[in-house]
C-alpha cells in the first residue's frame, strides 16, 4: 500500500489504519522498524484488544492512533477525519499513573475542561459525573497520593471519560494492578465502556484479559509488529472464564503467541551474542 | 495534617499566592510536639559545638586573643556593636561615637546585607527560571543562549567582581549583581535539566486533551518542575548568602562583608566571629522560612524524611 493513499476516507469507522507503519529513528543507523502493513478497521462501540509479546510495536500503534506519533507509511483516519495531532474525541489511559499530583481528583478529571475555559462550577459538575460512573464521588477533593493504584487508574478513566471520547486508547491500563484488583477493573471496565458507548482500543500482554474483555482480538507478530491475525470473541457478556469456550480460546492465542515469543526470545539472543 | 486547599493552578498561578489562611496553616503547623523536639535538637547541636569551643578554651588549647570562645565575643556584643556603624564611619564630620546607636547599627548592617540576599536571589530565580523554560520553549533560543550559558556558569563569581565595580560602582547594585551573577547561570542550566525530567505521560495527557504549548509550560511543567526547583533554589540560598559577603567586602560602604574586613584589618577577632555567628543565624533562619515555603507550595509531595529515617 503506497503512503499517498486518499486524503478522505468514506468510512464512519472510529478507526481506520491502512498501511500504517512507524520506523523510529528513520534515516539513522539507529533506525529501526517497530510497525509495518497494519490494515484495521474499528467500528463505533467496538471493544478491540491488542495482544502481543513486549515490544511488538502494539503501545506505538496506539500512540500513532491517538496521534501523539507521526506514522512513517500509510494513514490512519478516525471517523473521517485523518488523524494528524492529538484530539479529545480520542483518550489515551496510560500504564503507569499520569494524575497531575499537584492536583485534586476532581481538578485532574476536568483539567481538559480547563484547557479550553470552562468556568469552575461547570468543571466540578463535569467532574462529579464522570467521577460517578467511575464510582469515585466520595474522594472528588483528594490527592492522587492519597490513592490506591486501582483507584488512581479509575480517576485517569473518569478524565478520560470527562472528554466524552468516541475512541478510549488504553495501553496496558491495569498492568500494575494486583490479580483481584485487574478482574474487579476488568468488569468496571465493560460497564464503563457499555455505558459510553465508544470504542476501546486495549492493550495487553495477558491473554486472559483479552479473552475477558474483547470483541476482537488482534494478535500481533514480533519486531516489526504486524498483524499477525484477528481472532473474533462472541462469547455473551458477562463471560464465564472458567467455561470450555474460555478455555479453548486461551489455548489458541497462546499458540499464536508462542511463536511470537519465540521468535522475539530468538532474535534477543542473536543480538545479545553479535554484541 | 489537615486538607489543605491547593492554591488554584489553572488561574496560572503556580507557585501559590500568600493569603491569611497560609498564614494560619503556616502558624497551625508550626506547633506541636514535632517541632519541640527538632528545637530541641537544633540547640543540643549548636550546644555540643559551642561546649567543645569552651572546653578548648578552658584547657588553654584556644587562645582567647585569636578564637575567642563564644562566652567572651557575645558577651562583648555591647562593645562590639558599634563597630557595625560602618555606614557613617567614613562620612565627614561624624565622630566615633555619633550616628545610630550599638544595636542601631546591627540592624541596619544586619538589614543591609539581608535585603541584598533576598534581592538577588529574586532576581536570580526569576531570570534564571523564565530564561530556563524559555530555553526549551523556542528551539532558537536554546541555540544562541545556552552555549554561553554553559561557557559562563563555571565561571567564579570572584571573577565577576571587578565587572560589578565597573557597571555599578559603589552601593548596593553591585552586591545584588554579584548575588544574581553567582546564581544566574546554574539556575538557567538547573531548570532545563528539570525541564527534561518532566514525565512523558504528564505531557502527553495534555496534548491528547487539546492542550497548546502555551498550556502545557504553564498548567504541567512548571508545577512538575517546582519541587526540584525548590531544592535548587534552597542550594542557591547558601551560595548568596557566600557571595554577598565577597562583594561587600569590596568597598559597597557597609555590611556584614565590612564588618569582617574592619574586624580583619583592626585584628578584632571577637568581632570575627560575631559577625560569623550573626550571619550563621540569619541563613538558618532563611533555610527554615525556604523550607516552610517549601512545603505550602509543594503540598502534594510526600515527607521524605520520615520514610529514609524508618531505614
Amino acid at each position: 500500500m503506497p503512503s499517498d493513499a486518499p486524503l478522505s476516507y468514506s468510512s464512519k469507522d472510529a478507526v481506520v489504519c491502512r498501511g500504517v507503519g512507524k520506523t523510529w529513528a528513520a534515516g539513522t543507523k539507529r533506525a529501526h522498524e517497530a510497525l509495518k502493513d497494519i490494515d484495521l478497521d474499528v467500528k463505533p462501540g467496538e471493544f478491540v484488544v491488542f495482544l502481543g509479546p513486549s515490544g511488538c510495536g502494539k503501545s506505538t500503534l496506539l500512540y500513532l492512533i491517538a496521534g501523539l506519533e507521526d506514522a512513517t507509511a500509510g494513514q490512519i483516519w478516525s471517523f473521517r477525519d485523518k488523524v494528524e495531532a492529538p484530539s479529545p474525541q480520542r483518550s489515551l489511559i496510560f500504564q503507569e499513573t499520569s494524575l497531575f499530583p499537584w492536583l485534586t481528583v476532581w481538578e485532574n478529571v476536568s483539567f481538559g475542561l480547563s484547557i479550553r475555559g470552562a468556568s469552575k462550577e461547570e468543571r466540578r459538575t463535569v467532574a462529579k459525573e464522570a467521577l460517578q460512573r467511575v464510582g469515585l464521588t466520595a474522594a472528588m477533593d483528594k490527592r492522587p497520593d492519597e490513592l490506591s493504584g486501582g483507584m488512581r487508574q479509575r480517576v485517569a478513566v473518569a478524565r478520560a471519560l470527562a472528554m466524552r471520547p468516541q475512541v478510549l486508547l488504553m495501553d496496558e491500563p491495569f498492568a500494575a494492578l494486583d490479580v483481584q484488583t485487574r478482574a474487579r477493573m476488568q468488569d468496571f471496565l465493560l460497564d464503563v465502556w457499555r455505558d459510553s458507548g465508544a470504542s476501546v482500543l486495549f492493550v495487553t500482554h495477558h491473554i486472559d484479559e483479552a479473552v475477558a474483555l474483547a470483541d476482537r482480538v488482534v494478535v500481533f507478530t514480533s519486531r516489526p509488529g504486524r498483524i499477525k491475525t484477528i481472532v473474533p470473541i462472541d462469547m455473551p457478556r458477562p463471560r464465564n472464564l472458567f467455561s470450555p469456550e474460555a478455555e479453548e480460546l486461551r489455548i489458541q492465542l497462546t499458540d499464536l503467541l508462542r511463536d511470537e515469543v519465540d521468535r522475539a526470545f530468538a532474535e534477543q539472543e542473536a543480538l545479545a551474542s553479535a554484541l | 495534617m489537615a486538607v489543605v486547599a491547593p492554591p488554584d493552578f489553572s488561574e496560572g498561578s503556580a507557585a501559590g499566592t500568600s493569603r491569611p489562611a497560609a498564614v494560619a496553616r503556616l502558624l497551625a503547623t508550626m506547633g506541636g510536639e514535632g517541632m519541640i523536639s527538632r528545637i530541641g535538637w537544633t540547640i543540643l547541636s549548636i550546644g555540643l559545638f559551642v561546649g567543645l569551643w569552651e572546653l578548648c578554651w578552658l584547657v588553654g588549647w584556644a587562645d582567647p586573643k585569636l578564637l575567642p570562645p563564644p562566652h567572651i565575643f557575645i558577651g562583648s556584643i555591647a562593645d562590639q556593636g558599634k563597630f557595625f556603624n560602618t555606614a557613617t564611619r567614613w562620612q565627614v564630620g561624624n565622630a566615633m561615637t555619633g550616628g545610630p546607636s550599638a544595636f542601631e547599627s546591627v540592624m541596619i548592617t544586619v538589614a543591609a546585607t539581608t535585603m541584598r540576599v533576598f534581592v538577588g536571589l529574586l532576581i536570580a530565580t526569576i531570570l534564571g527560571i523564565g530564561v530556563g523554560v524559555l530555553v526549551r520553549y523556542f528551539k532558537l533560543f536554546d541555540r544562541l543562549v545556552l552555549p554561553t550559558v554553559t561557557l559562563l556558569s563555571p565561571v567564579s563569581p570572584i571573577a565577576w567582581l571587578p565587572v560589578a565595580i565597573f557597571i555599578f560602582g559603589i552601593g548596593n547594585g553591585p552586591a545584588i549583581f554579584m548575588v544574581v551573577v553567582a546564581l544566574f547561570f546554574h539556575m538557567v542550566l538547573a531548570t532545563v535539566t528539570q525541564i527534561d525530567g518532566v514525565s512523558n505521560n504528564l505531557i502527553n495527557v495534555a496534548r491528547t486533551m487539546g492542550a497548546s504549548k502555551a498550556q502545557i509550560y504553564g498548567r504541567v511543567i512548571v508545577p512538575a518542575i517546582l519541587p526540584g526547583m525548590l531544592a535548587v533554589l534552597r542550594m542557591n540560598l547558601f551560595a548568596a548568602w557566600m557571595v554577598v559577603l565577597i562583594a561587600e567586602s569590596t568597598g559597597v560602604g557597609y555590611g556584614m562583608g565590612q564588618v569582617i574586613m574592619l574586624a580583619r584589618n583592626t585584628f578584632n577577632p571577637s568581632l570575627v566571629f560575631f559577625t560569623i555567628a550573626v550571619i550563621g543565624v540569619l541563613g538558618f533562619t532563611f533555610d527554615w522560612l525556604l523550607r516552610q515555603a517549601q512545603r505550602r507550595i509543594l503540598y502534594w509531595l510526600p515527607d521524605q524524611t520520615e520514610k529514609l529515617r524508618a531505614l
